[in-house]
């Protein structure tokens, strides 16, 4: 199993590998308030994991957990094999890059870098060129003697970065890495994060409340929510396949419909809603006359001008309500029949003669989307 | 003059606004002149014109007369000025042994005295920075509470408290630990108790101000970086608060040197401070030019660590 090249992209899916990292049943309690409710989690050596959530839903906590700053209530946190709980953070394999950066200020670039070597007693020499790769490899090399408020935000951002990274842990954990940066560079950055990583081969356990960032980054994203995980998956998975609602509404954005079902065969779902029947092509066993959740992501609807052809379900009719335009695509609020509105985001891929749209304000349009565009959710 | 007026009229919005902010633009820079000069006319006032005189007493001579000091500027009959400038008072305080060594005793003890404060005054600091919000305000009311109290009244307290019989000897008379009393007052140990416990709060204060800045991450960052507590104190949090420490110390230190009540009241005639032999100068040799003399020589030895420590600081700042 280990041979197979495929499980070293997707560790987690080999039965076999050992993870790097074990969450088990850890809790974090701050008096009455649980921050973390007891979550499990593997992560994998060479992964970069990103910990997605709003403000308050524990990934912070859970970081903090990670790197010996705050301790378990109950529970236990492994790193390669070793059981954390009794030590210290300043013993720990981890590195944490803080979103405030933390860089002493007192110190210049070089100093700054060089203090976790310097704290291992590793000889000088070897600590000036230690730090010049790791400076040269985050492209501050002529910043040696710069202070920390000579820097620019993105400077800083990388002086942290090359700090954190120059110990070599065996994790690094990042808080909201990104979240200080404009949003060009923040764009920039991400690329250069990820290239980074893949250079270092270290483990990363990135936590972010910015779901572009989480997509971009990550091999696998954990959702989160009220101190749990609602959801652990490849962006992909998450994206396409939200479990829940909540999934479905943090990560992008999703029309979802309450319905209830009228049929449940073996590879497809039928699910009557306020938009008309909906078809699914991918199975999922449900109860016949269940109320379920149905969510459709508003790329996957498609508008015409035009009726169908032939009636069917994935088939509705509206009108134009309002219009976004973002350059790129647009989004169409539709009104359906039922006064409900639906967002639908479509490509403007031909430049317009006018500045009309090719579909337009008040415009009675039809709407459809594939059998397997829908996505049965859980809660 | 009537032209001008019609035109105004015509269009009088746009030109009444105009001239309405060309005279409010002109009232608040006249407005920051007079308030940046405030504080110079106070400094020439009560700082500067003392000074002068005091340095130009300094250098008079001692004269049965009032005022006790011979002029400094005198007109001959024949419409000559001269100047007599008498140095002879410099050189007799350095001559004399009785003013180096008073000299070199206030520098010692408030020296020892800042050194103190800043022992006893550092962890309380650091201690009100890590306590809660409501803890917090509470403790720093604490320290400000006893400037509600009269300055002269707490060092009588103290010398009710140090007494022979006063409340700490019977304390420990009544313990059994000692049968007789012992001498607190009227000693340097006295003075040394007054100085620190008044002067503690100047220490404080500014340490406060200088560590609320500081960032609790910054600590956390060393921690993760695999330094200890020990180490991240003496290579973080030292040199971030050594801001803090010289202000404090400087505001203990140079009060604390020219001190007169503390040891004139908790020292008596046993410890010898500048304060108290200028005060003797003054008041019962009325030799107003040594006593101007010695305040000038303790300026100098106040204000020039402070000149070149501020020298280096603005070079160290600099830097790039």
């Amino acid at each position: 199993m280990t041979g197979d090249p495929a499980s070293s992209d997707t560790p987690w899916l080999d039965q076999g590998a050992e993870p790097l990292i074990k969450i088990r049943g850890v809790t974090k309690k701050f008096g009455d308030f649980t921050a973390v409710n007891n979550v499990d989690l593997d992560i994998f050596q060479g992964e970069l994991f990103c910990l997605l959530g709003g403000s308050g839903c524990g990934k912070s906590t859970l970081l903090r957990m990670l790197s010996g700053f705050e301790t378990t209530s109950t529970g236990t946190i492994s790193i390669d094999g070793i059981d954390m709980s009794n030590v210290p953070p300043y013993e720990r394999p981890t590195n944490m890059m803080f979103q405030s950066y933390a860089l002493f200020p007192h110190m210049t670039v070089e100093k700054n870098v060089a203090f976790g070597l310097k704290q291992d007693k590793i000889p000088a020499a070897q600590v000036a060129e230690r730090v010049d790769d790791i400076l040269k490899l985050v492209e501050l090399q002529d910043y040696h003697k710069r202070k920390p408020h000579q820097l620019s935000g993105g400077q800083k951002q990388r002086v942290a970065l090359a700090r954190a990274l120059v110990k070599q842990p065996k994790v690094l954990l990042l808080d909201e890495p990104l979240a200080a940066l404009d949003k060009k560079l923040r764009e920039q950055t991400q690329f250069e994060l990820m290239n980074i990583q893949e250079k270092v081969g270290i483990t990363f356990i990135v936590v972010t409340h910015d779901q572009e960032e989480a997509m971009t980054l990550s091999s696998r994203i954990a959702v989160m929510d009220e101190g749990e995980f609602v959801q652990i998956g490849t962006p992909t998975e998450i994206y396409e396949f939200p479990e829940t609602r909540f999934v479905a509404g943090f990560i992008g954005s999703a029309n979802m419909f309450e319905g209830r079902v009228v049929e449940d065969g073996p590879d497809h779902v039928r699910v009557m809603t306020d938009l008309g029947e909906i078809y699914i092509d991918h199975g999922q066993s449900v109860r016949e006359g269940n109320r379920v959740w149905v969510a459709i992501r508003p790329e996957k609807i498609h508008l015409s001008k035009e009726p169908p052809t032939e009636p069917g379900p994935n088939q509705a009719i509206g009108m134009v309500d309002d219009i976004g335009y973002l350059g790129n695509t647009s989004i169409y609020k539709i009104k359906l029949e039922n006064d409900r509105i639906i967002d639908v985001t479509a490509p403007n891929q031909i430049r317009p003669k006018t500045r009309t749209h090719r579909i337009t304000w008040e415009e009675k349009v039809y709407l459809h989307w594939d059998a397997s565009s829908a996505v049965l959710l859980n809660k | 003059m009537t032209d001008r007026s019609v035109s105004a009229a015509v269009d009088v919005a746009p030109h009444h606004a105009s001239a309405l902010s060309r005279l409010m633009r002109r009232m608040q820079s006249g407005w920051r002149s007079i308030v940046v000069f405030i504080p110079y006319v106070w400094l020439l006032l009560f700082f500067l014109l003392p000074f002068f005189i005091v340095a130009k007493i300094s250098v008079a001579q001692l004269v049965i007369a009032s005022p006790p000091f011979t002029d400094m500027i005198k007109w001959t009959d024949d419409g000559v000025m001269s100047i007599r400038l008498a140095f002879d008072n410099f050189a007799y305080i350095f001559e004399d042994d009785l003013y180096v060594k008073t000299y070199i005793n206030s520098l010692k003890i408030s020296s020892i005295s800042t050194i103190l404060c800043l022992l006893i005054g550092y962890p309380i600091a650091y201690g009100i920075i890590r306590s809660g919000p409501v803890t917090r305000k509470l403790l720093l009311f604490a320290i400000i509470l006893p400037f509600w109290t009269s300055f002269l009244l707490r060092v009588y307290a103290w010398m009710g408290l140090l007494a022979d019989q006063g409340n700490i000897n019977n304390l420990l008379i009544w313990l059994g630990l000692i049968d007789e009393p012992i001498r607190l007052m009227y000693s340097e140990f006295a003075v040394y108790v007054g100085i620190v416990y008044t002067y503690l709060p100047f220490m404080i204060l500014p340490l406060y101000a200088n560590m609320e800045k500081l960032d609790a991450t910054l600590n956390e960052a060393a921690a993760d970086l695999g330094s200890r507590p020990t180490n991240t104190f003496l290579k973080i949090t030292l040199p971030l608060t050594m801001p803090g420490i010289i202000a404090g110390s400087l505001l203990v230190f140079i009060p604390a040197t020219g001190e007169y009540v503390i040891p004139d009241l908790l020292g008596g005639g046993n410890v010898l401070m500048i304060g108290r032999l200028l005060f003797n100068e003054f008041h019962q040799n009325v030799d107003w030019p040594t006593a101007s003399a010695v305040a000038i020589v303790l300026l100098f030895l106040l204000v020039l660590p402070m000149i070149i420590y501020q020298y280096y600081q603005a070079k160290a700042t600099e830097e790039p």
